[in-house]
């Protein structure tokens, strides 16, 4: 049995310390925004904060999250820039299919928490990890500095 | 799929002007009011025996009974349901744009969904339930507002009588009627409109009364999407629910010769391994656990013996030799031309093109959802072919098709992937349940079956690998004299229900479509050969414009240039305004937007490409150069000619993702390869789609038009990779003849 914080909540489960925190998310707690997508952190459609920085869930052991706190998409509301990001993702339409997208809110708030005002290239950076196969890539260029903007 | 062959044959159908008209639908529309208030609107199909997909479909297309379409709801919220998955394309919020413009209500009083599988939802141009050619919006574009203005005129009718005033003298908007001092909701209204006859005509709004239509609205289920609320297939949870995972042979058809699960079994979680029947006559063994992450430790430990089956072992490198081989032999014409200009013609152009296979990869790998009942089966997926799932899982399931339930969820992404004709994963999944009831002695357990990234990587159904070969004879003045084109490459549609549609004379047109409308009016022979290769295939995002458009549009740059004339003035010199009107408007409209022909940057170059898919011309204008030995695209301008464009915010991501699309099918590293029978990719690391560095800026400018709407789900796709080579071609001398490109 793990004790997780999950979105500011203490939250036993019963799973094999090895278990990927993706699947403990989506099978054991049913917080399905959680996406899979490769299994293998090459895609970032699992992406979760863990203290603060943007990981890939699908290769994050359960057993090494004793003390640490996981920030989800369903909870990236409790922060400023998370509520930035996805006001942004809302007005400028981004999302297509939307698959993608849970994990790439938490990445770009992720860099938003770090980085109030990225640059092109540093957006890039943060962002590299998240694949998109519909190209949104351009509206979430252009969301990311708007939510840069209205948290200035 | 693609349509156009459909739609070419039907496109009186979709191009009724608007104004006021007879209801094509008269007399199935049905409206009923709800107990406790609200009104529901409910279609029933008609039988469109004229185009024989039925045929296949079912011998006796069964009396249905109306479905809902539209609820108007006590608090005069509507709900609309949507014919299509949405998969990214927009349906969700277009369709309901086009109810909500003719009912008179404001699109903050809608609420959507994607419809199961059902009689009603059935594709009004094609007699079968799919979303597909990028058919969405233009096949059900007069569909949704005659209903959405029968129904208006019903509630205006009932709040006219109950007022005692003319009909003429009510006015409507946001869901209310409105005459003098008079006014009702239309949901107080819904008891008496359901007793008016259902109008003979309807008055449908003109483009200059469009209040919604054309406007940029945003998704419907954009913040949902932003929450981690919205539920694709993947994140359906039924009590008890179990998941499944299949274990396929490395070789296509491969069958399990002996299998230990010895180890397996000892996995935690894990209930049950056995073998299967797989798709083309293969086997495999399925792992039954509590979850993916047991499911898939202790699919890892399962021990297998495989056998080859029907897939061979095909090797890229030798399909390329065949198929030029193949191309000297053409088996089936498709357009004849005389080809003796081209004996003794003073300048002769040779060009040979390979096209590999290309998985589909949607980010959310497939999968879908099956709980066995007291009356059949109930499946949530996300369906995008909706009539033939249906029949394949009852099949393998040994039930009636109305036995088997389809629930259409949103999926991420597809790009043709979920349109398969022979419903593979779905009767792999049906296969997995029955045989585990066979096994429990009892119903089995809902069960979810998933593939994983690898399993969608190397299982098949790519688009088909493909060989060009084109010879162009020109005259002393540089005019083409012959323009002999041959295609090789594996039929999408043989041995497949759409068989018979889509074949004709020995030839695929799903093939050859993008070449053989022959746009710039050339003296073209084109014939082709369609090996047996034994490699399941499908159709992907714009089909077979996605080599076809490629082929044409780079050959026709390269003899522009040869005769040192601009690509775009080459290009306009072969269109007039009378009979390439659309391609001459969005060319010189991305002209226009493009500053095209300016000065650029050291090591920048210009490219063009046009091309029409699914009736909509896509102008790109890119300015590129190359860094690291990857193309790097700077900017790209699309005019756009996609007639009537219902919700620009959604058609400007369609041409931005489309490009997108396209352009990752020149990027190194992106292509399926086989080497002995097996697919030598598995992974995102050695199929790498595009990352947000890869991303251009895309400015999408639409060509102003009040006509009907065509696609724009695909057309993106095909014009890009040709306007990438064109630019390259003038920074490195060299024209790519392969993809993906490799600058070296």
């Amino acid at each position: 049995m793990n004790t997780l914080n999950i979105n500011g909540e203490p939250i036993a489960v019963a799973a094999d310390a090895s278990t990927p925190v993706l699947w403990v998310l989506r099978d054991n707690l049913g917080l399905t925004g959680t996406k899979f997508g490769c299994g293998i952190a090459a895609c970032g459609a699992c992406t979760v904060m863990v203290d603060g920085q943007a990981v890939r869930s699908c290769v994050l052991p359960v057993g090494t999250m004793a003390g640490k706190r996981i920030r989800t998409i369903e909870g990236v509301s409790a922060s400023r820039a998370g509520r930035a990001v996805q006001a942004a993702w809302i007005a400028l339409d981004v999302a297509q299919c939307g698959y993608c997208q849970s994990g790439q809110i938490m990445s770009a708030t992720g860099l938003l928490e770090q980085t109030p005002r990225p640059s092109d290239a540093q957006i890039v950076e943060a962002m590299t990890g998240n694949i998109c196969r519909c190209g949104t890539y351009q509206r979430i260029r252009a969301a990311i500095h708007r939510a840069a903007e209205s948290l200035a | 799929m693609n349509p156009s062959w459909v739609t070419k044959r039907l496109a009186g159908a979709r191009q009724a002007p608007p104004g006021n008209r007879k209801l094509s639908r008269r007399g199935f529309l049905q409206l009923t009011a709800l107990a406790g208030g609200g009104l529901v609107v409910a279609w029933t199909s008609p039988h469109f025996l004229r185009w024989g997909m039925r045929r296949f479909v079912g011998a006796t297309p069964s009396r249905s009974e109306p479905s809902d379409f539209i609820r108007i709801n006590p608090d005069n919220s509507v709900q609309i349901q949507v014919n299509r998955i949405d998969f990214g394309q927009g349906a969700l919020t277009a369709l309901p744009m086009l109810v909500a413009e003719e009912l008179d209500i404001d699109m903050d009083q809608v609420r959507a969904s994607l419809a199961p599988a059902g009689e009603a939802y059935k594709d009004p141009v094609y007699g079968i339930q799919m979303t597909g050619g990028s058919s969405g919006v233009p096949n059900s574009w007069m569909q949704y507002r005659e209903i959405g203005a029968a129904t208006r005129t019903m509630l205006v009718a009932a709040a006219a009588a109950k007022w005692e005033v003319s009909t003429d003298s009510c006015t409507t908007s946001s869901g209310v009627v409105r005459s003098g001092p008079h006014s009702a909701t239309y949901a107080s209204l819904s008891a008496d409109a359901a007793r008016q006859p259902v109008p003979d005509k309807v008055t449908l709004r003109s483009a200059a009364q469009f209040k919604i239509i054309g406007r940029g609205q945003p998704r419907l289920d954009a913040v949902a999407a932003s929450q981690g609320k919205k539920i694709y297939g993947m994140d359906v949870r039924l009590p008890n629910m179990k998941t499944a995972l299949l274990i396929r042979a490395p070789r296509f058809g491969g069958r399990v010769e002996s299998f230990d699960a010895a180890t397996a079994l000892k996995v935690e979680g894990v209930i049950d391994v056995f073998q299967v029947p797989t798709d083309r006559g293969g086997s495999g063994v399925a792992v039954i656990a509590e979850g993916y992450w047991p499911a898939k430790e202790a699919r890892e430990r399962v021990q297998i013996t495989w056998q080859s089956g029907a897939g061979g072992t095909v090797s890229s490198e030798d399909l390329i030799e065949s198929y030029r081989k193949a191309a000297q032999t053409p088996v089936s014409t498709a357009l004849k031309a005389d080809p003796s200009p081209s004996d003794g013609a003073p300048r002769n152009l040779a060009a040979q093109y390979w096209f590999p296979y290309l998985a589909h990869a949607p980010m959310e790998p497939l999968n879908a959802t099956f709980e066995m009942t007291d009356t059949g089966a109930k499946v949530w997926y996300g369906a995008q072919f909706q009539s033939t799932d249906q029949l394949a899982i009852a099949q393998t399931l040994n039930l009636k098709p109305e036995q088997v339930s389809l629930m259409t969820l949103p999926a991420g992404g597809s790009f043709g992937r979920r349109a398969t004709p022979t419903s593979d994963y779905l009767r792999e999944g049906a296969a997995i349940v029955k045989v585990w009831g066979e096994r429990l002695g009892r119903r089995a357990d809902p069960l979810k079956m998933m593939w994983s990234r690898e399993d969608d990587i190397k299982g098949g159904y790519y688009r088909p690998a493909h060989l060009h070969e084109v010879k162009v004879a020109l005259d002393e003045q540089g005019q083409i004299v012959l323009w002999d084109h041959v295609i090789v490459g594996q039929s999408l549609s043989k041995g497949t229900p759409f068989e018979s549609f889509i074949i004709k004379n020995g030839v695929d047109s799903t093939m050859i479509e993008g070449v053989v409308e022959n746009i710039y009016a050339l003296p073209m022979r084109l014939r082709v050969t369609h090996p047996d290769t034994p490699v399941p295939v499908l159709w992907l995002r714009s089909v077979g414009h996605t080599h076809t458009a490629y082929v044409v549009e780079t050959l026709v740059d390269e003899i522009a240039r040869a005769a040192a004339v601009d690509p775009v003035a080459w290009r306009l010199a072969r269109w007039s305004k009378h009979s390439q009107p659309r391609h001459v408007a969005a060319l010189e409209l991305a002209v226009e937007q493009s500053g095209y022909g300016q000065a650029l940057p050291d090591g920048h170059a210009w490219g063009v490409a046009v091309h029409e898919s699914f009736d909509t011309v896509v102008a790109y204008i890119v300015d590129v150069s190359i860094a690291n030995g990857r193309p790097k695209v700077h900017r790209v301008t699309a005019g756009v000619h996609a007639n009537q464009v219902v919700n620009p915010t959604a058609a400007e991501a369609q041409i931005q993702g489309g490009a997108l699309f396209g352009l990752a099918m020149t990027l190194p590293g992106f292509e399926i390869t086989l080497k002995d029978g097996v697919v030598q990719q598995s992974q995102f690391t050695d199929y790498p789609p595009p990352r947000m560095a890869d991303a251009p800026s895309v400015a999408v400018h639409f060509v102003p038009s009040a006509e009907p709407p065509t696609g724009l789900g695909e057309p993106g796709v095909p014009p890009i990779a040709p306007a990438m080579a064109n630019a390259l071609a003038q920074l490195t001398g060299k024209r790519l003849r392969r993809l993906p490109f490799d600058l070296s």
